[in-house]
């Protein structure tokens, strides 16, 4: 039997999610947005609802999860048609249990994704990946290191920059990366340009603070939705300041510097 | 009664996601009922049973399951109709990666999952190739750029199948797969239905219980190899790609 197969997947602007309730039957006050170019940070304690949130975007809930959201692609419901093409496809993921289990070269790797994509030079495409994924890491890596012989902060940073660069899903979905060992704000920065549409579970007041909209949930639903403010804004450059001076500071004593 | 079959590698992951999407067509109002066929030994039954299927396991002890399961499909059959399922699952172990338990004209699933290498989808044959439906799973273990470059590899065997990604152990992705089981087409039974790949020519002697290695206990349909640097011949068998819907 035959049945029809999936089309490339779309390129979504903004996705919404709506009619959401928490699991005393409360609704959420307002609609979630997601833009391409903005990044939501979702804050609050496990089992407060950030994956619920996650999987209805995946799922494309239709009234049909625990919350009862309806998801919207660009303004509007998806046909079944389109339903049953983005089934799966829409959210890439980041999370802390993803390991490379591969037995390839980090370059050979990066090229077979590429031309998977039908990138048109796939060698190229695969090069700036793994500088940019170089940029991110700590310590760096070679274009020949194994896939499973990477540590885990160049695991991540590779992943986040082939996932910013190279991955077909519309939505990326990251998963704490402040535990990842790599340059956090940089990575923010590759993943702004990389035209989709960014959301990060963080307990990182600095991660957080970076995002254009934080969502707070409570009970299984957004009790909060906060836009960055001016004063949030002069926060984060302190706070940033900061970590940039623990930085030189960790870097110094690590050369056996001393601090004046 | 819808007739779906279900073959993929040892443990890759089909009682997991078969469980659950059979769990929620049946709080749909769609009865189910598992077949699974297996070699020596099968936890499934209890899988199945503890998520409230109706479930049947036949082990094939010395034979390939997947042949043992072509001699007893059409009684399987008779089995799940008796216990009033709408739609009816076979599960087969698919041992050897050569045979193919599917069937021309009905639902057929593949199932591999994320960690068997990147070569995976090649060595493994006809059951995926010529599969409708595609279902990987243990995505979760492994990175998203692996899980494109997989989803590529098995999208270059089987240009037509659908490809789901769905993981076994929180079910995300098994709503969906209900969803496809549901669209299996309805069948009076399985009687002069033809499989959609040849199982292997099997009749040497050691089909025949022969335990003895050397030349002369080798009868019937023997083939030698020429062994050669690089591929000994004759090599893997050909394979008549018709998977006539
Ligand atoms: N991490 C992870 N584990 C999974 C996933 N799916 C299945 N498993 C685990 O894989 C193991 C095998 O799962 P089964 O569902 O029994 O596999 P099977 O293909 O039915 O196995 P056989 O019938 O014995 O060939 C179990 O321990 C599952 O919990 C998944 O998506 N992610
Ligand atoms: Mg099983
Ligand atoms: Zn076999």
């Amino acid at each position: 039997m035959l049945l029809p197969d999936a089309p490339a997947a779309t390129s979504p602007r903004e996705l919404s999610l709506s009619g959401g309730h928490d699991k005393s039957g409360a609704a959420e006050k307002a609609a979630l947005v997601f833009r391409v170019g903005e990044i939501t940070a979702l804050l609050g304690p496990t089992g407060s609802g950030k994956s619920r949130l996650l999987s209805d975007i995946e799922s494309l809930a239709d009234g049909d999860t625990p919350s009862r959201r309806r998801l919207a692609i660009d303004g509007r419901a998806p046909s079944d048609d389109e339903r049953f093409a983005l089934q799966g496809r829409l959210v890439a993921q980041i999370t802390q249990n993803m390991n490379f289990v591969l037995d390839m070269g980090v370059l050979d790797f990066l090229t077979a994704h590429a031309e998977s994509r039908a990138v048109p030079d796939a060698g190229a495409a695969a090069r700036r990946v793994f500088d940019a994924a170089n940029e991110l890491a700590g310590e760096p890596f070679v274009a020949q290191s194994q896939l499973t012989q990477l540590s885990g902060g160049q695991s991540r940073a590779l992943m986040i920059a082939d996932t910013a660069l190279l991955s077909t899903s519309p939505v990326l979905l990251i998963d704490e990366i402040e535990n990842a060992g790599v340059d956090k704000r940089q990575a923010l920065a590759l993943l702004l340009k990389s035209e989709k549409i960014i959301v990060m579970a963080t307990h990182d007041p600095v991660l957080a603070l970076s995002a254009h909209r934080r969502l707070v949930f409570e009970n299984g639903a957004v009790r909060h939705i906060l836009n960055r403010s001016e004063a949030e804004n002069a926060a984060l450059a302190r706070l940033a300041g900061m970590e940039d001076e623990l930085a030189r500071v960790r870097a110094a004593l690590r050369v056996g510097g001393t601090i004046e | 009664m819808r007739l779906v079959t279900v073959a993929g590698p040892p443990s890759c992951g089909k009682t997991s996601i078969i469980a659950r999407a059979c769990r929620q067509l049946q709080d749909a109002g769609t009865p189910c009922a598992v077949v699974k066929f297996d070699c020596l030994k099968s936890r499934d039954a209890a899988a199945y049973a503890s998520a409230g299927i109706p479930v049947s396991v036949a082990l094939s002890g010395g034979l390939c399951p997947d042949h043992f399961y072509a001699t007893n499909l059409e009684e399987a059959f008779t089995w799940a109709q008796g216990t009033g399922a709408a739609c009816c699952v076979i599960e087969t172990a698919g041992l050897c990666n050569r045979c193919s338990p599917h069937i021309r004209g009905l639902l057929a699933l593949c199932v591999i999952d994320n960690l068997m290498g990147i070569d995976a989808p090649e060595k493994i044959g006809p059951m995926l190739r010529l599969a409708d439906v595609v279902c990987v799973t243990k995505g979760d273990l492994v990175s998203q750029a692996e899980r494109e470059v997989y989803r590529h590899r098995i999208r270059q065997m089987n240009s037509r199948a659908v490809i789901r990604h769905i993981n076994g152990l929180t079910g995300q992705g098994c709503q969906d797969l209900a969803r496809l089981l549901a669209l299996a087409p309805e069948v009076d039974s399985v009687t002069e239905r033809t499989l959609r790949f040849a199982m292997p020519a099997a009749v040497c002697s050691y089909c025949l219980s022969e335990m003895r290695l050397g030349a002369r206990y080798q009868k019937g349909n023997v083939k030698k190899a020429m062994f050669v640097q690089g591929l000994a011949t004759p090599a893997a068998p050909e394979e008549d790609d018709d998977a006539a819907s």
